[in-house]
């Protein structure tokens, strides 16, 4: 794919979405970006670019989490646009979508601890080959914070080997040096999974919240490089 | 509708006494129906009349510089510059916690959610402060899981990050536990909105969920009018709707952001009751409103029960007619209920209103809003303080090892680390935190500034019951102290009063001295009271909590790049003492941990010294001097220490002289001391500019190494391994509350 100059942005907002204004602000902060909300009663996304799925509670997550937003008018056409190839990144919430839509497969479940966790954790970046990871090196250590509930990342076995052998995994829980622990998986995510791409790389999803990190007055700009690969 | 003859007996089941029940027939020139008389009781009940303290509150100080509006209306404003402000305000939800605590919490944060953007701010913070029993008394681990998950539950799902505040432990909260939260909200000077009611023709438009049975008080649902009994048993704990709650707020935000909307109240306490009145009162004016018309989620619901009830998640709004409509679009944009209830009308001062077209309640807004009973309630100073005052510090057995008491002082579960808490909090969302839970004060940018604010809430109760005065004063110091250590200007306070029953004069003393002690620190530190909230009847028979004044400081940094961390940065730092050491072991965790004692008198605390520290405090942080600030408060100096290590796991050796005993210089909570580390080559300079505002400052040490090491004297005191105090911090309150 040819470096995207001015890239034309879109964070979906779904009822019950609570990052989507921290989307916007920190895709904002790309020179040339041009960013907009996309309602979540809109039947087109329009002529963009990069759709965000962002984090939150979409439609208060009463049933399973993303399982409403999954209807809404607008996931029709978000569908679309990533099966013509467009970028769709979905994070937190937005990465529960994609499953329940079906365009990434496996399931995010409630935490190892029945939890809410929020914290730093490490990933480690496993591929750098993807629209959303272009800007980093494979085996980046990134620190990222996590705030979820339900984060912890399963699939059938058969379905886990064929994201492995196709190396869908993109961030994998770590430890500060890198090393794949036990001890730093913050959800109890099979093979330390923290975030997944489909077959074509267009999309990917992941519960970690790069936007929160992307700012030096907010004591952490390890989430910039996933925001300025979309320059790339 | 059934009519009930009201009689004195209605009026005392509704908690009103007989004399206000003669006031309100006065003032009605008749006698009340139930409906009235249901009204006048929620209004003229201590919860929403302040009829016992409201002689006493007034006496805070509540103007400065910075207010922008103090109390009196639904949260308190100060001016943060750049044409915003801060708009800000802490409630407590103490009994409904105590019954249901996952949904008693969670609305408790919803509550005051409502009072910020009810004024057109955008919430952007809420603290919480909590208090618990023993960690062994049955109920408690129960009802700190329970009010954890709710508070969690509302304001992660909401998207407002809880960053601060400060949970503590002690047996007098066995049966009464206090969930206070405060909230922090930015709106622009320009665009605040307020609880008016006014303009004759202008629409009343009821917001947000509908208005069922739930939350109306057991205790005023004395008659059996209502058919059946069953339906009047319902829970009086309301539930919350997150969900909802999220909307409202994005919903209202549009509303401000149009202009279409003259005022605008939330619907709290005696829901439709107050919201009504209160706003008539404010705007001076007369309305009517149809109580059919309000969106229902049960049948059958009469007026006593629309007037009444609680349900959550609701507004009501004041629109010119030519607004309605788009204030009615922009609801159903967000799919919530919306419905024109009434109108402000000409030719009375009244709220009339009406169900199915007939007059059911014709009352004067005066007289229910303004004319409950203000009661000089009779106080005495409690006979418990002779005993607690005479107690005798120096008869304190020195502990045989001072590393061991170090260590149990440092697990214990006022001291130790809260992380299991805090985890369960999104401290993130909204990207405004620069600091969040473990600092001394949480700090926040200001988006599309470079300005930032800093927040602390908190009280010592154990320093209150000791000396209420002295409690309250360090209360309000105490935030403002820590909202200084990070470099911000203190320019305003929220308090939530949290006292037993004000018939007992006891009690009544109690709050009558914290008023004056916190006032007395306001008025010196220049922090007016912008806003709060009493709680009453904390108390499980005779057994009142101890007196705790919550209070909440909010500070200001006109540029947030200069805020000060709270944790040792680098090794080769030196290390600077401000303040003085009196030795005060009185009221301290050391006295009750250690040796069992709530005894003696609370640590002194000079305002003048106070106010000079937190001059230099921001000075040195403006000039950025310093590297990191902490204040020395409950465990005193070593622990204060021990923290300062906790984020870079990073020691410290000290070396001072002393004529104090080992463990006073260690654990004593003396006042207005703050540790500073600073780059060796800015020493000299920092000290001097210390002294020059007559601050007390030494040089005690140096940052480094793997254990906090105290040199007292010549001798090693205290000599704390970093990676035993950080496990301890740690682990110790699982360990404690939720063993295997």
């Amino acid at each position: 794919m040819a470096a995207m100059k001015n890239p034309k942005i879109g964070v979906v907002l779904f009822p019950g979405a609570n990052c989507e204004r921290d989307t916007i602000h920190a895709a904002s902060l790309l020179p040339g970006a041009s960013v907009r909300h996309i309602w979540h009663k809109d039947t087109s996304v329009g002529n963009l670019d990069v759709v965000f799925l962002p984090g939150g509670f979409s439609y208060g997550d009463y049933l399973r989490c993303g399982a409403i937003a999954r209807f809404s008018p607008v996931m029709r056409s978000v569908v679309e646009f990533a099966e013509k190839g467009g970028i769709v990144i979905g994070i937190c919430n937005g990465f529960q979508v994609l499953t329940e839509c079906h365009l990434l497969p496996g399931a995010l479940l409630m935490n190892e601890s029945r939890k809410f966790i929020c914290k730093n954790i490490h990933v480690r970046v496993e591929r750098n080959d993807i629209p959303a990871t272009r800007a980093l090196k494979k085996g980046d250590v990134l620190k990222l914070p996590i705030a979820h509930g339900e984060g912890r990342f399963y699939a059938p076995p058969e379905t886990l080997q064929a994201l492995e052998a196709n190396g869908q995994v993109v961030v994998r829980y770590c430890d500060q040096s890198g090393n794949i622990t036990r001890e730093a998986n913050p959800n109890g995510a099979l093979n330390n999974i923290a975030g997944i791409c489909n077959e074509r790389g267009n999309v990917f999803g992941l519960m970690p919240h790069p936007e929160r990190a992307a700012e030096p007055i907010l004591g952490n700009t390890d989430g910039w490089g996933i925001l300025q690969s979309l320059l790339m | 509708m059934k009519t009930v003859e009201v009689t004195l007996q209605t009026a005392l089941d509704h908690k009103l006494t007989a004399d206000e029940y003669e006031l309100i027939k006065k003032h009605m020139g008749r006698n009340p129906n139930l409906l009235e008389l249901g009204i006048f009781a929620a209004m003229w009940s201590e919860h929403c009349s302040y009829k016992s303290t409201r002689v006493h509150l007034r006496r805070f100080p509540t103007t400065g510089k910075y207010v922008v509006q103090g109390p009196g209306e639904n949260a308190g404003v100060v001016d943060i510059g750049e044409g915003l402000t801060a708009v800000f305000k802490m409630e407590s939800h103490n009994h409904p916690s105590y019954i249901e605590p996952v949904q008693g919490a969670a609305t408790g944060v919803g509550g005051i959610l409502r009072d910020v953007f009810t004024m057109g701010a955008r919430p952007v913070a809420s603290l919480d402060c909590l208090r618990f029993g023993h960690p062994t008394h049955e109920k408690t681990n129960y009802l700190v899981g329970g009010v954890v998950h709710g508070i969690s539950h509302y304001g992660n799902c909401i998207g407002v990050p809880t960053i601060g505040g400060s949970t503590r432990f002690h047996e007098c909260y066995n049966g009464n536990i206090l969930v206070n939260v405060m909230n922090v909200g930015i709106a622009p000077r320009n665009k605040l909105f307020f609880g008016h009611a006014s303009g004759v023709g202008n629409k009343i438009i009821y917001i947000g969920s509908k208005t069922g049975r739930d939350g109306i008080h057991g205790a005023v649902m004395a008659s059996d009018s209502f058919g059946d009994e069953s339906e009047s048993k319902r829970p009086t704990v309301q539930v919350g709707d997150p969900f909802t709650e999220k909307l409202l707020l994005e919903a209202c935000l549009e509303i401000f952001e149009a202009g279409i909307v003259e005022g605008i109240q939330d619907m709290g306490a005696a829901g439709l009751t107050s919201s009504s009145f209160e706003m008539a009162s404010r705007g001076g004016s007369g309305i009517s409103l149809h109580l059919d018309r309000v969106p229902a989620r049960e049948e059958l619901m009469q007026p006593y029960e629309f007037m009444l009830s609680e349900s959550q998640e609701r507004m009501l709004a004041v629109a010119k007619p030519e607004n309605e409509q788009k204030v009615i679009d922009i609801l159903k944009k967000w799919d919530l209920e919306a419905a024109t209830i009434g109108e402000v009308e000409a030719g009375h001062k009244n709220v009339r209103l009406y169900f199915h077209g007939e007059l059911v309640a014709d009352m004067p807004v005066s007289p229910v809003v303004d004319a409950a009973p203000k009661y000089e309630r009779p106080m005495q100073k409690p006979a418990y303080l002779a005993q607690t005052s005479a107690f005798n510090t120096a008869s304190v057995p020195q502990p045989a090892d001072i590393n061991e008491t170090f260590y149990t002082l440092a697990g214990s579960l006022n001291l130790c680390g809260k992380k299991w808490i805090t985890e369960q909090y999104d401290t993130m969302v909204g990207i405004n935190t620069v600091f969040g839970p473990g600092h001394d004060a949480a700090v926040l940018r200001v988006q599309g500034t470079k300005r930032g604010l800093a927040v602390s809430a908190g009280c010592n109760e154990r320093y209150v019951y000791l000396d209420p005065y002295v409690g309250g004063m360090i209360a309000l110091a105490e935030c403002a102290r820590n909202v200084a250590c990070t470099g911000a200007l203190p320019i305003g306070a929220t308090d939530c009063l949290n006292f037993g029953s004000p018939m007992n004069p006891e009690i009544m003393w109690q709050f009558s001295q914290s008023v004056d002690g916190i006032s007395a620190a306001c008025t010196a530190l220049e922090v007016p009271i912008t806003g709060g909230n009493v709680s009453l009847y904390n108390q499980t028979g005779d057994a009142a909590i101890f007196p705790t004044p919550m209070i909440g400081v909010v500070g200001l940094f006109e540029n947030v790049e200069n805020a000060v961390p709270s944790f040792f940065q680098d090794a080769g730092d030196i290390l600077l003492l401000l303040g003085d050491d009196l030795g005060e072991i009185g009221g301290s965790e050391y006295l009750k941990t250690i040796h069992g004692h709530d005894a003696g008198l609370p640590p002194t605390l000079d305002l003048k010294k106070e106010k000079a520290l937190i001059e230099i405090l921001r000075e040195l942080a403006d000039k950025r001097l310093v590297k990191s600030a902490h204040d020395i408060s409950e465990g005193g100096f070593a622990i204060a220490l021990a923290e300062c290590s906790l984020q870079k796991r990073l020691g410290c050796a000290v070396d001072i002289k002393t004529p104090l005993r080992p463990d006073f210089a260690l654990f004593s909570e003396s006042q207005s001391r703050v540790i500073l580390s600073v780059l060796p080559e800015n020493r000299d300079a920092v000290a001097a500019l210390i002294k020059k505002r007559g601050v007390p400052c030494e040089a005690i040490g140096v940052t480094g190494g793997n254990s906090v090491a105290v040199v007292i004297n010549g001798v090693l005191a205290l000599d704390a391994a970093v990676e035993r105090f950080v496990t301890l911090h740690k682990t110790s309150f699982e360990k404690t509350l939720f063993p295997g």
